[in-house]
């Protein structure tokens, strides 16, 4: 008889409950979302969870893994809820499918899959899509949307033309485009003030959906899912960054604010950078990491040209976590004063 | 008295199930039908029995010899007959068998004679002895024996004694108990060790969830006019680990590189200090201790137990409950599954749980690491569990080392709140257990060649001298012809020259014979210089590992892999590691 190890006590904690914890820690941010735009973004939710499930059980079953137990852990829902949090909200549902698709097989599964993959899977399915589907990833409704539930649905499996009132640039890219097109001679509050597309502080009705993620986040935090570290330093480099620009040219450069609330910002801080699998788990490791994310966020949303930049930021911090980690490992009990 | 406490990191809340046998105060067990002694129960060398079947023994008398110095002896716990001296089966996750005095009780237990001392009139080793002779060793588990410990560094003055009464892993009693029952010989006990090792300062610590004990312990220092402090600290598991407390109350760390001694720090479980007044003031071995029974039981208790009590008919007093199925001797935490219902309570069992599913779930199934974390940050030795996981599950060993894996003293924190339900600790003793094996190998490897190369250089030896030989006569000879042929020579002139001639051809060869010895000779004699040299370098070490049965050495390489866990306190002293998280 093999006999069980110690200890015999053990946490109540699972890998399914801590990701039931991260998908609750996106309903706020989910509520405002739907508030703003309508329930499309539930459908896109729906579209993502059920071809990450389908795209996981493919996967796990090809490879002679226990489906229910893995299918349980719920890690391919939250990638999937990334995912579609990530994309534009009326975007095609195949566009949808084929990123979640991808994210799960080639950058979760292929790399071994749960706790394997080297880069943030939803952050893949990201950048994938944004380099293959330039123009459908950047086109983004503007707030308040005046169209039903249905004609989103129509939009969204392609039975009703893509009408251009439905899609623009996101807040930041329209902020982008616009200061560079004038050329100097238009400033930042003068785009701001074109209340189509801009509240008080950012993207008109994004500040709230930003909102809604920093709510959860800290939620997460007062759960102990994640530590301050990450989020800390990740809004803590963009207030720097953008603090100092802003500071230096408030004509050019929006404030700090205005990108703490827009695009990506709140949910890169609590929910992309904290994927523990792909980012660092040192301390200092998960600081220095956060903080490169968030500074080359900033750096490819104002400068780049992609519309946001938390994604690429992301996925090459993945690429240094390893380093980053061996580099940072702390000194262990009782090693804290050796030369 | 109020004083600064420092934290450790890391550290867990398990639920403390400790109500249940804190409930009646603690009982004798009754004598058992037979006693089953382990001749082996501290580190270090394994003592020489020194009675055979159908000896009378008393209770008390010796049977088991200490064998060298990092050794303890071991008495016969009640008055009887021995059955038997043989392998029986051992309270130890290996399910393995060890040699024993299996003793039937006659019912009387009649003490030997006792002689009880005034140990302040005794010179320090006189004591030292004394606590050997009669078998004290750590009893919060760990059981490294107690006199050598109580040797104070010639180097670094002893600033503090810790005396550990944390008690930490959950369901366990005895030490509570034995506070709250026993303070006065506790502290009494205190003070035989405090006078061996001078130290500054002597710390009580005791975890707050126990309030009756500490007052007890304050009540007996008070009485006794000793200027012991009484601290409570924080209840967090592992806060018993003896490197915790020392953490907690002196705010040094120990790290496995060193001994505690090396700080100026010793600890001792309450327990331990218990024993040792009985051996000094009552000259009584040790041949009882307390035991919870607690678990899935109708009766949770303490009692005191004879060393040598079969478990299962211990743990019958407890009424253990229909579907109990096993026994895990210690804490939930750090304990294990005895392999074997009738393995007996040793020394270093404190706890005894009867073990059911209901009580236990049994472990989700293991997932993935998703490297969230927890597991470093539960760890109070601050390490890195998830990689150590990582390259023991690859078996590179050697990153494991460099992420210190023999500074983890298995407290189960890890595993404890391992969202995957990674059995981490188990992985780390795997990983630590190949790594000695490994170097087993090596060594045994190494020994193999040094033999060979002696065997080489005796043969070459051999050889040079034979060839000495052979050329000394073979140059007698030569001489021997040589005046032959001189006298011949003399005789008749004609064949004198003949003679003559021939008489370098043969000396010629014997010469050369005999340089070639004298070189061969030289060699051989460094050779055989260096040959005793490395041989008395050898002999340094101790050479009584040699020619053991398979038990034997299956007990040593259990020492060896406790010790190499508590590798740095293992040779002379200290051994906070050995009184471990309980
Ligand atoms: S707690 Fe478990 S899942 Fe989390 S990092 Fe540690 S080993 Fe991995
Ligand atoms: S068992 Fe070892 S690695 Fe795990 S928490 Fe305890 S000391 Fe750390």
């Amino acid at each position: 008889m093999m006999f069980a190890p110690a200890p015999y006590l053990l946490k109540d904690v699972s890998v399914s409950k801590v990701m039931t914890q991260v998908c609750l820690a996106l309903l706020p941010g989910i509520a405002a979302y739907v508030w703003l735009i309508g329930p499309a973004i539930l459908i896109q939710l729906l579209l993502a969870s059920l071809t990450a499930l389908l795209a996981e059980g493919l996967m796990l079953r090809l490879q002679g893994k226990p489906l229910g137990l893995f299918l349980a852990d719920g890690s391919a829902i939250v990638t999937a809820w990334l995912i579609a949090l990530a994309f534009p909200p009326l975007a095609p549902w195949w566009l949808i499918v084929t990123g979640t698709a991808f994210a799960i097989v080639v950058a979760k599964q292929l790399y071994g899959g749960l706790g394997q993959n080297p880069f943030n899977p939803a952050m893949i399915a990201f950048a994938v899509c944004i380099v293959a589907f330039p123009a459908l990833m950047s086109q983004w409704p503007p707030a308040g949307l005046d169209a039903s539930f249905l004609e989103q649905c129509k939009v969204i499996f392609g039975f009703s033309p893509r009408l251009d009132a439905l899609s623009g640039a996101t807040p930041l890219d329209a902020m982008k485009t616009g200061l560079k097109l004038a050329e100097g001679t238009s400033s930042v509050s003068h785009l701001m003030a074109n209340s189509e597309i801009y509240g008080q502080l950012a993207g008109r009705g994004w500040e709230w959906v930003a909102t809604g993620y920093l709510i959860g986040g800290l939620w997460m935090w007062h759960r102990k899912l994640i530590s301050w570290h990450v989020p800390t330093a990740f809004i803590g480099a963009i207030l720097a960054i953008s603090g100092a620009l802003w500071l230096y040219d408030p004509s050019q450069f929006a404030s700090p604010m205005f990108h703490l609330l827009s695009g990506g910002s709140m949910l890169g801080a609590f929910f992309i950078a904290t994927d523990p699998v792909s980012g660092c788990t040192t301390p200092r490791g998960k600081l220095i990491f956060a903080a490169g994310a968030g500074l080359l966020a900033y750096i490819i949303r104002v400068f780049g040209g992609y519309p946001d930049g938390v994604a690429f930021a992301v996925l090459l911090l993945n690429l240094c976590a390893p380093v980053i980690d061996l580099l940072t490992q702390p000194a262990i009990f009782g090693m804290k004063d050796k030369s | 008295m109020l004083m600064n406490l420092f934290k450790f990191k890391g550290g867990v809340k398990p639920p403390t199930n400790k109500t249940q046998s804190l409930t009646l105060p603690i009982a004798q067990a009754p004598l058992p039908s037979r006693l089953i002694v382990p001749l082996h129960q501290s580190i270090g060398g394994m003592p020489q029995p020194v009675v055979q079947a159908g000896d009378k023994v008393l209770k008390g008398q010796l049977i088991g010899e200490a064998d060298g110095w990092i050794s303890s002896a071991v008495h016969a716990p009640t008055s009887g007959t021995v059955l038997e001296v043989a392998m029986h089966v051992q309270p130890h996750p290996s399910g393995l068998d060890a040699m024993c005095v299996v003793i039937e009780p006659d019912g009387k237990d009649e003490w030997i004679a006792r002689e009880a001392l005034d140990y302040k009139a005794l010179k320090p080793e006189e004591v030292r002895e004394r606590l050997q002779q009669a078998g004290v060793v750590g009893l919060g588990g760990a059981v490294f024996p107690t006199h050598g410990k109580l040797t104070a560094s010639k180097t670094v003055e002893m600033e503090e004694m810790v005396i550990n009464g944390a008690e930490c892993e959950p369901f366990i009693t005895c030490d509570d108990l034995l506070m709250r029952e026993r303070a006065e010989e506790v502290v009494r006990g205190i003070g035989i060790f405090r006078d061996l090792l001078q130290p500054k300062k002597v710390l009580i610590g005791i975890e707050d969830n126990k309030p009756e004990a500490a007052a007890a312990m304050r009540a007996a220092v008070d009485a006794l006019g000793e200027s012991f402090l009484v601290v409570p600290v924080p209840t967090l598991y592992p806060a018993g680990g003896a490197k915790q407390l020392i953490r907690v109350l002196t705010g040094k760390e120990v790290p496995a590189s060193k001994r505690s001694t090396d700080l100026g720090v010793q600890c001792f479980n309450v327990a331990t200090a218990y024993t040792a007044w009985r051996a000094i003031a009552h000259g009584e071995p040790v041949v009882s201790r307390l035991v919870t029974l607690t678990g899935n039981v109708g009766e949770p208790r303490n009692y005191e137990v004879l060393i040598g009590t079969p478990m299962d008919e211990l743990l019958a007093l407890a009424g253990p409950k229909q579907d109990t199925d096993g026994i895990v001797m210690g804490g939930p935490m750090m304990g294990f599954m005895v392999p074997n219902g009738s393995a007996p309570v040793v020394k270093a069992t404190n706890c005894l749980i009867a073990h059911s599913t209901k009580l236990f779930p049994p472990k989700a199934p293991e997932m993935p690491c998703i490297r969230c974390g927890s597991c470093a940050e539960a760890c109070p030795h601050e390490l890195q569990p998830f990689e150590m996981y990582w390259f023991s599950r690859a078996k590179n060993f050697g990153k494991t080392q460099e992420y210190h894996i023999f500074d983890c003293i298995e407290c189960g924190c890890c595993s404890f709140v391992c969202p995957s339900r990674i059995p981490l600790v188990q992985y780390f003793r795997f990983a630590k257990s190949e790594i000695w094996a490994r170097e087993r190998e090596k060594k045994a490897a190494d020994t193999a060649k040094t033999r060979f190369e002696f065997k080489q250089l005796r043969e070459e030896r051999e050889k040079a001298e034979k060839a000495e030989k052979l050329a000394k006569a073979a140059a007698a000879q030569a001489a021997k012809k040589a005046a032959e042929a001189a006298a011949a020579a003399a005789g008749t002139e004609s064949a004198g020259t003949e003679q003559a001639a021939s008489v370098p051809s043969t000396e010629a060869p014997a010469q050369a014979v005999a340089v070639d010895a004298e070189k061969e000779a030289k060699k051989a004699a460094i050779a055989a210089a260096m040959a005793r040299a490395k041989a008395q370098r050898e002999a340094v070490q101790p050479k009584n590992t040699e020619a053991l049965t398979a038990a034997q050495q299956h007990a040593i390489d259990d020492i060896e892999s406790r010790r190499s866990v508590l590798a740095p306190e293992s040779q002379d002293a200290a051994a906070p590691g050995s009184e471990k998280a309980e």
